[in-house]
């Protein structure tokens, strides 16, 4: 089959539980492939790590020449986050939403979150009590991430169903599927992030002259001009944290427990050797990162990638999964090794894009993980491949049903 | 050959950052025989960035730096005493306690050491300091603590910045002087160096360029008053501390037959050293901040890195080719790079600098405080140097490892307009500076005679 349809043929659903051939497809036909509708994708590691670092690349679509579809010209649209600005803008914007999240100044917040998050994990596995049989989705590795990152935010738990609906459309718009005119999709998405925006922006007006402990405080109460958001910054900047919080993560823990379960062996050590955990989490983001791809980028010039001209305006797609699959890189990637050496995985991207909330994902998996390993009784799959999620870019079961004693 | 290479008698002299990773990597390569680690210091291996930077701040403790080992190199390790000669024919490393450790194959780590002030009168006034090892940042940070009413910091290299910044953050009054025309302008060039200056003069530092310090004062008691400088004017101070840059420990080989001097142990690109008439030894081994050695990116001029990460690349490089015969042995050609932080902002550098005869600012600007600059040398890049940017860094290494054009495409998002406008690197001769290089490009010094052939019969 030719190299030019894999695009359309990884977003295939029938793809989805395992796309790894087809990376590798992608990687023996030199690592750059270009697809019939213009765009190039790109899956060996030196190339995508090349690409990551260069100034050249931009992750605003106003630098696509093919006109973005979806939204039309001069249409009204909610003001874009960091992830999708390059330098200065996007390094304003993220430093801005960094203060009360990351270091410096709020250096020790994440570790700080240890203990509530091992608490609201307990609490969720001591639900799983009188049961056989749990989703490890729905029960668990969904409702821990959004629970911290409403508390993190300052956005009541209740109000999940809400924002759950708009996260799930706003994941819809920015998937690709080959093939598919994406308009309607893009648009429903735009309107719930525009929708969720205001919504958090009226919490945060709430608590204007009245913070508590949460970031939407700290965002509209910030004393310094020079780092204080407009209300449509701070509506794009909550908004983005919110379904970053909740989208991926779930991916990580999700994958996480199906590779150890498909890994019984690995999974019996990290009982004896819990230290294990933090890398066995780290090959996790290698073997299954929960973000598949980037998929907004594009060249400002054009660019050279192991010997094929990208034309600047051309959409770019990192298969980020695929390089962390390259056996250039890594010794016998196809193994699942929580012990492995010289990890230097793109499951948080890389470059100054790289995840904001690395830290905060890290903490959350490795504590799930060790939690329900040390809490589920041989644990079993009842379904392998379980139901994937539609997204091609954030790949993960929709469910992952678990039998235990 | 190469089971003959894993075995035997490996004596390393040096037991800092280059001669722990070198340790390490031996027994990595499979290297069973014996290895003894001889270090004039009293304390096993330990990290230098953090002395004039979480020390000094008093973050860290001047006894919580200790390097972790990757792994025990299983070595017998000689703490607390000095090399004091080496002799090449018996294959013995003299001790300066009398001993002599033989060996099969010898590696020479033993650095750098703070320059002394000159007149060592004056350099032994309590309150004159240098900041070199972890006993210097201690007692240095102790004086700190007392709350001294003024800091005099001769040098505005990275040490002298880096402490100058320290002492600024703990609200302490810095005086900083430089012979050359700004701080850093011997690493980074003039550009830079006017940024660093304005940087320095921003967070309070008394800063005074130009100018030598020519006499520190005492009070008659041995105590540290004040200096004086050569502009006439005086400085009054509890405290100086004396960063003019490294001496290399090369003392000791003196004698030995090895191309050894004040520029440091020559060598190969694999790390072998060379011995005087230039013929190249094959138990001899050298790295870290001791050697020089031909990079090929540099036209194979020999240089010598006072860099933490070329101590590392360096080590492996050596310990590799110890262990394995001829064909196997791999170049060091690793891309320099270093990193200082000081006064809140983050300095990362690829490449050297100073190997350059223009710059442009590819992407920030200095007046974002912010920038990416790149270093051209008779068009094609040589280095970059970051500030605040460093994850663009990696770019540019590539950039350098490829020989591109200089100057890069001003095709960055961030460009500002100075993007396309290259200017003079503005690179001084190190000798007009007061601290010495950390990167020292050197040639041969052809005043120096180490032999002399007389004409028999």
């Amino acid at each position: 089959m030719t190299t030019e349809t894999l695009l359309e043929r990884i977003t295939d659903y029938a793809s989805r539980p395992n796309p790894f051939p087809l990376y590798a497809e992608l990687r023996e036909a030199g690592g750059v492939a270009r697809q019939t509708d213009g765009s190039y994708l790109v899956g060996t590691y030196d190339e995508i790590n090349a690409l990551l670092h260069n100034p050249r690349i931009s992750s605003d679509r106003r630098n696509l020449t093919v006109p973005y579809s979806g939204v039309a010209e001069g249409e009204e649209q909610l003001p874009a986050s960091f992830i999708r600005f390059d330098d200065p803008e996007h390094h304003r914007l993220r430093s801005i939403a960094t203060r009360p999240f990351g270091p410096p100044h709020s250096a020790g917040r994440v570790a700080g979150m240890r203990d509530e998050i091992a608490e609201i994990t307990e609490e969720l596995i001591d639900a799983f009590r009188d049961r056989k049989r749990v989703d490890i989705v729905d029960d668990f590795a969904y409702p821990l991430p959004v629970t911290v990152i409403c508390r993190l935010l300052g956005v009541p738990r209740e109000d999940e169903p809400t924002f759950r609906q708009w996260s799930e459309t706003i994941i819809e718009g920015v998937d690709i599927r080959a093939g598919e005119d994406p308009t309607e999709r893009v648009r429903a998405g735009e309107q719930a992030r525009t929708a969720m925006g205001r919504y958090l922006l009226d919490l945060a007006e709430q608590r204007r002259g009245n913070p508590g402990d949460d970031m939407l405080s700290a965002f509209v109460n910030e004393k310094d001009p020079a780092a204080r958001l407009t209300s449509e910054e701070l509506m794009g900047t909550a908004a983005t944290l919110l379904v970053a919080g909740h989208e991926t993560t779930v991916n990580l823990i999700t994958n996480g427990m199906l590779t150890l379960l498909r890994h019984p062996d690995q999974l019996e050590r990290l009982r004896r050797e819990p230290d294990l955990m933090p890398r066995a989490v780290e090959e996790l983001l290698r073997y299954e990162p929960p973000v598949q791809m980037l998929v907004q980028r594009t060249p400002l010039a054009d660019v050279e990638v192991a010997g094929t001209t990208i034309p600047r305006g051309a959409p770019l797609v990192l298969v980020l999964a695929s390089g962390n699959r390259d056996p250039q890189r890594f010794r016998d990637p196809d193994r699942f090794d929580p012990a492995r050496e010289d990890n230097e995985h793109f499951g948080f991207g890389g470059g100054v894009h790289i995840c904001y909330g690395a830290a905060l994902a890290r903490l959350e998996a490795q504590i799930a993980l060790a939690a329900l390993l040390r809490r589920l009784g041989s644990p079993r799959l009842v379904e392998d491949p379980p139901p994937y999620r539609s997204s091609a870019v954030l790949r993960g079961p929709r469910h992952l049903p678990v039998e235990f004693s | 050959m190469s089971d003959d290479l894993r075995e035997g008698r490996i004596v390393i002299v040096g037991a800092s950052l280059a001669g722990l990773r070198a340790a390490e990597t031996l027994r990595e390569e499979g290297f069973t025989g014996s290895l003894t680690v001889v270090g004039d210091e009293p304390h096993p291996p330990y990290d230098r960035p953090p002395l004039t930077k979480q020390v000094l701040l008093g973050k860290a403790a001047a006894t919580a730096v200790g390097l972790p080992m990757r792994r025990d190199p299983e070595a017998e390790w000689r703490l607390g005493v000095r090399a004091s000669g080496l002799d090449t024919v018996e294959k013995q490393v003299l001790l300066a306690d009398g001993e002599s450790l033989p060996y099969d194959r010898l590696l020479i780590a033993t650095g750098t050491r703070a320059r002394p002030w000159p007149d060592a009168e004056q350099g032994a006034l309590d309150g004159v300091f240098t900041v070199r090892t972890v006993d210097d940042a201690g007692r240095l940070a102790e004086r700190l603590d007392a709350g001294p009413s003024r800091v005099l910091v001769i040098g505005g290299g990275f040490t002298g910045s880096e402490i100058a910044s320290a002492c600024r953050e703990r609200g302490i009054e810095v005086t900083l002087t430089e012979r050359g025309a700004a701080p850093l302008v011997g690493a980074l060039g003039g550009v830079l160096s006017i940024f660093a200056d304005r940087l320095q003069r921003h967070h309070g530092v008394d800063l005074r360029c130009g100018v030598t310090v020519t006499a520190l004062r005492g009070d008659g008691h041995g105590r540290f008053t004040g200096a004086e400088l050569s502009d006439g004017s005086q400085v009054e101070a509890d405290i100086a501390v004396v960063a003019l840059g490294a001496v290399r420990n090369t003392e000791w080989l003196a004698d030995s037959g090895l191309a050894a001097g004040p520029r440091g142990v020559a060598c190969d690109a694999g790390c072998r050293a060379f011995d005087m008439y230039g013929i190249v030894t094959d138990d001899v081994f050298v790295a870290g901040d001791v050697s020089r050695f031909p990079h090929p990116l540099y036209e194979y001029q020999m240089m010598s890195l006072e860099h933490w990460g070329n101590a590392v690349e360096q080590a492996k490089v050596a310990a590799h080719n110890m262990a394995n015969p001829g064909p196997r042995r791999r170049p060091h050609l690793s891309v320099p790079t270093f990193w200082s932080s000081q006064f809140g902002l983050n300095i990362k550098s690829v490449g050297v600098p100073t190997f350059s005869d223009h710059l442009v600012i590819a992407q920030g600007s200095l007046e974002q405080g912010r920038l990416v600059a790149v270093y051209g040398y008779r068009g094609r890049i040589t280095a970059a140097v970051t500030i605040n940017m460093a994850k663009w860094l990696e770019y540019y290494r590539h950039l350098i490892e490829t020989a591109a054009p200089f100057p890069p495409a001003p095709e960055a998002a961030d460009r500002s307009a100075a993007a396309s406008f290259p200017i003079h690197s503005d690179v001084p001769d190190p000798a007009v500076l007061s601290h010495g290089p950390t990167v020292t490009l050197t040639g041969h010094l052809p005043d120096r005679r180490l032999t002399r052939v007389w004409p028999t019969g």
